[in-house]
C-alpha cells in the first residue's frame, strides 16, 4: 500500500431520470461533483436523494442519463465493478464475520495476500480510531463503533469515491456531533470525492463543501453552505434550511413593499412575478431608539418562549402576519424582554433583507 | 425505614401469584405431556426388557446385535433418511431462495402452495403417488407417449418410489425454516458485498449462504429426524422392498406378536434419534427449528 493519497475522481451526472410508475423519483438530474469534494445531498424523505445515491452506487438502474467517474461512463457497470466505497444507514456489517473479517472482505475479494491484508486492515482501523478491535464480534460493538468499522471497510480498498447514506442517523446527538467533525477531518486526510446523503440540515451545513438541496427528484439549489443559508434560490430552500418566516412582497413601481414597509436591500430582487421576504429569526433585532438604516417593523408580542441559550419571540404585525425573533439570552437581555401584549420595534439590516422568488422550484 | 418497606411484602406476593397463574395456564399441556409421552416411553423401556417367557431379560437387545438383518435395517433407515434429506436440500434450498427474493405478496402465494399438501391427508398423498408412478400410471404413460422411454419403468415398490414419496412429504419441513432464515437476511448485506467488489455468485457464497445456514441446518435436521421414524409413505411406496425400522417394529407386533422385540427396536431408534439431535445441537441452536431465536 502506498502512502500517497489515492487520486480523487470527479463525478458527472447528466439527465438522470428514474420513474416509478407516475412518480418521478429522479427528474432529469444533472450534477457535477468536483474531484475531492465533500458534497451533500440534502432533502426531505422521499425527495430522491437516496435514489440518486443508489444510482451512483449502481443499485438503482435509471431510465436514462449518463454517469461518469472521471472520464469513464459507468451507468451500465454493475455495482461490484464500480470500485466506490459506501456506508449504509444501518452499517450492513456482516454478522458472521468479526471486525477484521468485515474490514478485510474487500481486500480478500481483490486477492490481497493474507499478510498485507492484516496490515491494511489494522491501518484502516487505526484511521477510524479502532486499532486492536479486529478480533471483536460485530455484535459486541456500540453504535458509534459499528459506524467506524463500516467506514473502515469502505475506505480500506482505497476507493476514489466514497458514498455515505445517512451514516450518522442512528447515533445519539452528542456522538453524532462528534462524528460529524471526525468525518470531516477524515475526508480532509483521505481526500476522496465524497457524496453524503442526509435529511439533517445542520449536519449538511457542518460537513459539506457544497450542498445540493433535493426535492421531488430535482436539485433545487447547489451551493456552498453559506450561500445556501444567506441566498436561497427559492422558497423551498429557504424554508427547508433554517427556521424562516416569510412576508409576501409586492412591487410598487421600483419599490418593494412588505408588511407596509418599503424595503431597503443590498441585492436586486429576482425577476420572478411573485416575491417573498425571508426573515431568519436570529437576524431580526429588537430595537429601541435609533434604528439607523434598518428596515423597521412595528409589532405586538404574542408569545415569549424561554429555550435556555436563547429566547423565541412571536410577534404580530398590524396586518396579522406573524414573525419569529430569536435572540441570545444574557442575564440583562432576558430581564428587559418585552411581555406579551407589548409593542416592539423590530429591525432588519438591508444586508439581511433577502427577497426571494415565491416558488418551490 | 417504613417508607422503603412500604407495600414490599404485598408486592412480592402479587409477583408470586402472577407466576403461579402463568404456571396454571401451562398445566393442562404439562399433564398431557406426562400422560402421552413420559409414561408411554417409560413403559416402552420396561417392556423392552421383558423376554418371551415374561421375565426380565436382555434377549431383545441380544437378538438385535446377533442378527445381521437388524443392522441392515438400521443402515437402510439411516441411508434413506440421509438421501431424502439431501434431495430435500437440493430441491428445497433453491426454491426457498427464489421465494425469499420475491416481493412479499408473491412469496406468500408461493408459501401457500408449498403448504397446500399439508391440508391433504398423508395417506391420500401417498396413494396418489402409487397411482401416478405404477406401471400403467400417469408418469409412465406420458413418458412413453412422449417418447422419453420405451418400456414402463418400475418406480414404486422400490427405493425410487420410497424416495419420491418421502421427499415430497418432507419438502415443506425443509423449506419453511430455510425460507424464514433467508427472509431475515437484511438485503443491505448483499448490497454491501456487491459494493465492496463481490460478484453476485461471490456475494451469495460468502455472505448469503453462510447467513442462511442456521435455517438450513434446522430444516435438514427436522427432515432427517422425521424420516428416521417415518412409516406410512415408505411402507406403501417401498412395497416391502425397502425395510425401515418403523416397519420392522410393526411386523414384530403384527406378525410375531413380540412386544418386547418391538419395544427394544423403538428404544434403540429413540436413542439414535436423540443422539443425532445431540450431535446436531453442537452445530445449531435447536430453538431455530421452531423459528425462534436468532
Amino acid at each position: 500500500m502506498s502512502d500517497r493519497k489515492p487520486e480523487a475522481l470527479p463525478i458527472t451526472l447528466r439527465n438522470i431520470t428514474k420513474t416509478y410508475g407516475e412518480i418521478h423519483a429522479l427528474d432529469d438530474v444533472s450534477l457535477d461533483v468536483r474531484s475531492g469534494e465533500f458534497l451533500t445531498l440534502l432533502g426531505p424523505s422521499g425527495s430522491g436523494k437516496t435514489t440518486l445515491l443508489m444510482v451512483l452506487a449502481g443499485f438503482t438502474r435509471p431510465d436514462r442519463g449518463s454517469l461518469k467517474f472521471g472520464e469513464h461512463e459507468v451507468i451500465r457497470k454493475p455495482p461490484h465493478l464500480r470500485d466506490v466505497g459506501m456506508t449504509f444507514q444501518n452499517y450492513a456489517l456482516f454478522p458472521h464475520m468479526n471486525v477484521a473479517g468485515n474490514v478485510g472482505y474487500p481486500l480478500k475479494l481483490r486477492g490481497v495476500s493474507r499478510a498485507e491484508r492484516a496490515e491494511r486492515v489494522e491501518r484502516a482501523l487505526e484511521t477510524v480510531q479502532l486499532a486492536g478491535f479486529g478480533a471483536r464480534g460485530v455484535d459486541q460493538l456500540s453504535g458509534g463503533q459499528k459506524q467506524r468499522v463500516a467506514l473502515a471497510r469502505s475506505i480500506v480498498f482505497e476507493p476514489r469515491i466514497l458514498l455515505m447514506d445517512e451514516p450518522l442517523s442512528a447515533l445519539d446527538k452528542k456522538l453524532r456531533d462528534r462524528m460529524q467533525i471526525e468525518l470531516r477531518h477524515l475526508h480532509e486526510q483521505l481526500g476522496m470525492t465524497t457524496v453524503y446523503v442526509t435529511h439533517d440540515q445542520r449536519e449538511a451545513l457542518t460537513m459539506s463543501d457544497r450542498i445540493a438541496v433535493v426535492n421531488n427528484g430535482r436539485i433545487m439549489q447547489l451551493a456552498t453552505p453559506q450561500e445556501l443559508y444567506e441566498q436561497p434560490a427559492n422558497k423551498f430552500v429557504a424554508d427547508f434550511i433554517g427556521d424562516s418566516t416569510f412576508l409576501p412582497v409586492s412591487r410598487a413601481g421600483d419599490r418593494l413593499v412588505a408588511g407596509g414597509v418599503t424595503l431597503k436591500t443590498t441585492r436586486p430582487a429576482p425577476q420572478s412575478a411573485r416575491l417573498t421576504l425571508m426573515l431568519r429569526p436570529e437576524r431580526i433585532r429588537l430595537m429601541e431608539g435609533e434604528t439607523g438604516d434598518a428596515n423597521v417593523f412595528h409589532a405586538t408580542v404574542s408569545e415569549l418562549v424561554y429555550q435556555g441559550e436563547s429566547f423565541l419571540l412571536y410577534a404580530r404585525l398590524a396586518d396579522g402576519s406573524e414573525l419569529v425573533v430569536r435572540g441570545a439570552i444574557r442575564d440583562e437581555t432576558f430581564r428587559s424582554l418585552p411581555a406579551p401584549g407589548a409593542t416592539v420595534t423590530l429591525g432588519i439590516t438591508p444586508a439581511d433583507t433577502v427577497v426571494i422568488a415565491d416558488e418551490d422550484r | 425505614m417504613t417508607v422503603t418497606d412500604l407495600n414490599a411484602s404485598g408486592l412480592r406476593r402479587d409477583d408470586r401469584i402472577e407466576r403461579w397463574r402463568l404456571f396454571g395456564l401451562a398445566s393442562p399441556a404439562l399433564l398431557i405431556v406426562l400422560v402421552i409421552l413420559v409414561i408411554p416411553v417409560g413403559w416402552l423401556f420396561y417392556v423392552s426388557f421383558i423376554g418371551a417367557d415374561g421375565t426380565f431379560s436382555l434377549e431383545n437387545y441380544e437378538r438385535m446385535i446377533k442378527r445381521r438383518s437388524y443392522a441392515r435395517i438400521f443402515q437402510t433407515t439411516f441411508e434413506v433418511s440421509l438421501i431424502t434429506t439431501g434431495l430435500c436440500i437440493l430441491i428445497g434450498y433453491p426454491l426457498a431462495y427464489f421465494m425469499s427474493q420475491l416481493p412479499l405478496k408473491w412469496a406468500n402465494l408461493c408459501l401457500i402452495t408449498v403448504l397446500l399438501p399439508f391440508w391433504t391427508s398423508l395417506l391420500v398423498r401417498t396413494y396418489a403417488w402409487l397411482v401416478l408412478l405404477q406401471r400403467q400410471g400417469l408418469v409412465n404413460d406420458w413418458g412413453i407417449s412422449l417418447g422419453l422411454w420405451e418400456e414402463p419403468i418400475k418406480m414404486v415398490h422400490n427405493l425410487t418410489g420410497t424416495l419420491i414419496g418421502m421427499v415430497h412429504i418432507m419438502l415443506p419441513f425443509l423449506i419453511l425454516p430455510v425460507y424464514g432464515a433467508m427472509r431475515a437476511i437484511d438485503r443491505d448485506y448483499m448490497k454491501a458485498a456487491s459494493n465492496l467488489g463481490a460478484s453476485p455468485a461471490r456475494a451469495f457464497w460468502t455472505v448469503f449462504f453462510p447467513l442462511s445456514t442456521p435455517g438450513l441446518f434446522a430444516g435438514a435436521l427436522m427432515v432427517f429426524i422425521l424420516c428416521l421414524g417415518f412409516f406410512v409413505t415408505p411402507a406403501v411406496l417401498g412395497g416391502g422392498k425397502v425395510i425401515l425400522v418403523s416397519m420392522q417394529i410393526v411386523s414384530n407386533i403384527e406378525l410375531f406378536v413380540n412386544w418386547g422385540a418391538a419395544s427394544a427396536l423403538g428404544v434403540v431408534l429413540l436413542m439414535l434419534t436423540v443422539g443425532a439431535l445431540w450431535i446436531a445441537s453442537r452445530f445449531v441452536r435447536l430453538e431455530q427449528m421452531t423459528g425462534g431465536g436468532h
